[in-house]
């Protein structure tokens, strides 16, 4: 069964098409890459189907609905969160806190606003923010943070939603190779253990052919290739879409 | 740190309740010092929690400074005639019309802003950084220059709020407008305290830090900013309502939409204590009245010069205000530590 279904997608910026009639199915508890150059088109995705900006063209449907039309926060209440390229954290706040906020509350109501937090949603936080490795610094600003600690915090963020899926941009993007691994084997697990079913956006051959099963290429806004890590690898468009072809 | 905190909360309340009588001749000073708190500490929750830098709450503090004093001689003699006798008092509350009068004045003085921010905030609220500072600019001007064309409300003339009423022989003025102002700041003070033990703060630091995110993570940011402002306006409104009897005499633009001097300094004076804490705009505002009621003594003529050189000295030196400094020197001291057990060894010693 697939969660996500993205069907003839197109989003223009003015004159540059941005995204033109994308297809992609994503299966229910899979790891799904998307890969390309540099302005392929792929961030414009993530934003179209997240709902940053309205699309043009085609349908989105999320766990078998709509959310085409749906403002961001309404799709992250549905489950379907993602990361961003550059971290987003809450500089000023601890990382506790980072952790609190990101928690899915109930927000119905005006007096929703002054609802009280959990005191058992510190014991979830701290427990995450080990997961990540990040326990030690739970009381540090998050904005003191290195980027590749920020980027972990970002994931344990949104691990603490308990979102049904999440779609990562370049989780390992500006991290030390040690790191990277660590990040791979965490994100296996986030998948495997906690059942998100992810779809990641890499740069880092290494990194997207361990860990997706299913690979989307995009190249000039259009889909290139679809197909399993060895597939892609050795398709020809693919490396002509990424070194040049001759 | 509990116990050390209602020592302090508990002098503060005796030195509150004791002032009037103690320090009997800075009565007035010490009511005015009040309404600043407030109006810092309330533009705190959008400056400082949530990095919307406002200049529209003066706004809700004229409206209710108009509010109380219109409901309180409206709901006894016609207005109009009583702003058009300007000062020669024709119509005289008797003790009860005036306290009543207050008292309903001060409840609309209250609601009607809360109820405007709400409105005004749900049109642009959307508006992020210097464009919402320039459009709430806007809105504190608009509004000296409307209700400077009102004559209902005394117009360009001014507007003479009723007088306190002879009670006996004892004057009371003086104290019953301090205890007032005491009242509100108590009040402002312990619901803006426990709202910031709640969600609310959080996501409002998390629209300060990065609203794209709060909203990528599910958080309907709007909604906190409105109810972010409706509190604040809330409490404008009400010590507007109040400083309008204080004052004695309400003016458009130089008492009740005074954007250029209360707009400003309730910016200044929470960007002093330290804006985005709880004590920073408490800690601002005594400072800055302190400050500037010296410079008014000694250096008239010169005041603004030495409070505009203060303003420069402010956020060249402490742009994080005495708080921030405060932390940046000290962050162990605000819980920034970094904890050496891990975990695991943390769980085994349970």
């Amino acid at each position: 069964m697939s969660i996500l279904e993205v069907n003839n997608v197109s989003k223009f910026f003015g004159g540059v098409k941005a995204n033109q009639n994308i297809s992609i199915k994503v299966e229910q508890g899979s790891i799904v890459g998307l890969i390309g150059p540099n302005g392929s088109g792929k961030t414009t995705l993530f934003n179209s189907i997240v709902g940053t900006h309205p699309i043009d063209k085609g349908s989105i449907v999320f766990d078998g609905k709509e959310v085409s039309q749906l403002p961001v926060p309404v799709v992250a209440k549905l489950g379907l969160l993602r990361t961003f390229q550059q971290t987003r954290i809450y500089g000023k706040l601890n990382c506790i806190d980072n952790m609190l906020i990101s928690h899915k509350a109930s927000d119905e109501g005006m007096f929703s606003v002054f609802s009280k937090i959990p005191s058992e949603l510190t014991e979830k936080a701290e427990n995450l923010l080990n997961f990540v490795g990040l326990y030690q610094k739970r009381k540090l600003r998050a904005g003191d943070l290195s980027f590749g600690q920020q980027k972990l915090l970002e994931l344990a963020m949104a691990l603490m939603n308990e979102p049904k899926m999440l779609l990562l941009d370049e989780p390992t993007a500006g991290i030390n190779p040690t790191l990277i691994n660590g990040i791979i084997d965490r994100l296996i697990k986030v998948n495997k253990d906690f059942g998100i079913t992810l779809f990641v956006i890499e740069h880092n051959m290494r990194v997207i052919m361990a860990l997706a099963q299913k690979i989307f290429c995009v190249a000039h806004g259009k889909l290139l290739a679809e197909g399993t890590p060895e597939q892609i690898k050795n398709d020809k468009r693919v490396v002509d879409a990424y070194l040049g072809a001759q | 740190m509990k116990k050390n905190d209602l020592i302090l909360y508990a002098v503060l309340l005796i030195f509150g309740l004791a002032a009037p009588f103690v320090f009997a001749a800075y009565k007035v000073q010490l009511s005015i010092l009040y309404v600043l708190i407030v109006l810092a500490l309330t533009w705190n929750i959008q400056g400082g929690e949530m990095g919307y830098n406002t200049f529209g709450n003066i706004l809700f503090y004229g409206l209710g400074m108009y509010l109380c004093s219109s409901v309180q001689v409206g709901m006894f003699f016609p207005l109009a005639e009583w702003t058009e006798s300007g000062g020669e008092k024709t119509f005289v509350h008797t003790p009860i019309q005036f306290f009543q009068g207050m008292a309903v004045g001060l409840l609309v003085a209250a609601i009607v802003p809360t109820i405007i921010a709400g409105l005004i905030g749900y049109s642009i609220l959307g508006l992020r950084g210097h464009y919402f500072a320039i459009c709430t600019l806007g809105l504190g001007i608009a509004a000296g220059e409307i209700s400077g064309g009102i004559e209902l409300i005394g117009a360009g003339q001014g507007f003479t709020t009723p007088p306190f009423p002879k009670l006996g022989d004892v004057e009371l003025r003086g104290e019953y407008y301090y205890f007032l102002c005491f009242a509100v700041l108590v009040a402002t003070f312990a619901f803006i305290k426990w709202s910031y033990t709640t969600r609310f703060r959080l996501v409002l630091n998390a629209i300060r830090d990065n609203e794209d995110k709060a909203e990528a993570m599910g958080i309907q940011t709007m909604k906190y900013k409105i109810v972010g402002w409706m509190v604040s306006a809330f409490f404008c409104g009400l010590i507007g309502g109040i400083m309008g009897g204080l004052v004695g005499y309400i003016d458009s633009t130089d008492v009740a939409f005074d954007g250029r001097e209360m707009g400003v300094f309730m910016v200044l004076m929470a960007i002093l204590g330290g804006k985005g804490t709880l004590w920073g705009p408490i800690i601002g505002a005594t400072l800055f009245h302190v400050l500037k009621e010296g410079l008014w003594t000694y250096l008239l003529g010169w005041q603004y010069v030495a409070l505009g050189i203060l303003i420069v000295v402010i956020v060249i030196y402490f742009p994080e205000g005495l708080m921030g400094w405060l932390r940046e020197k000290y962050p162990e001291r605000f819980g920034e530590v970094v904890d050496e057990k891990d975990r695991k060894a943390q769980v085994e010693l349970k």
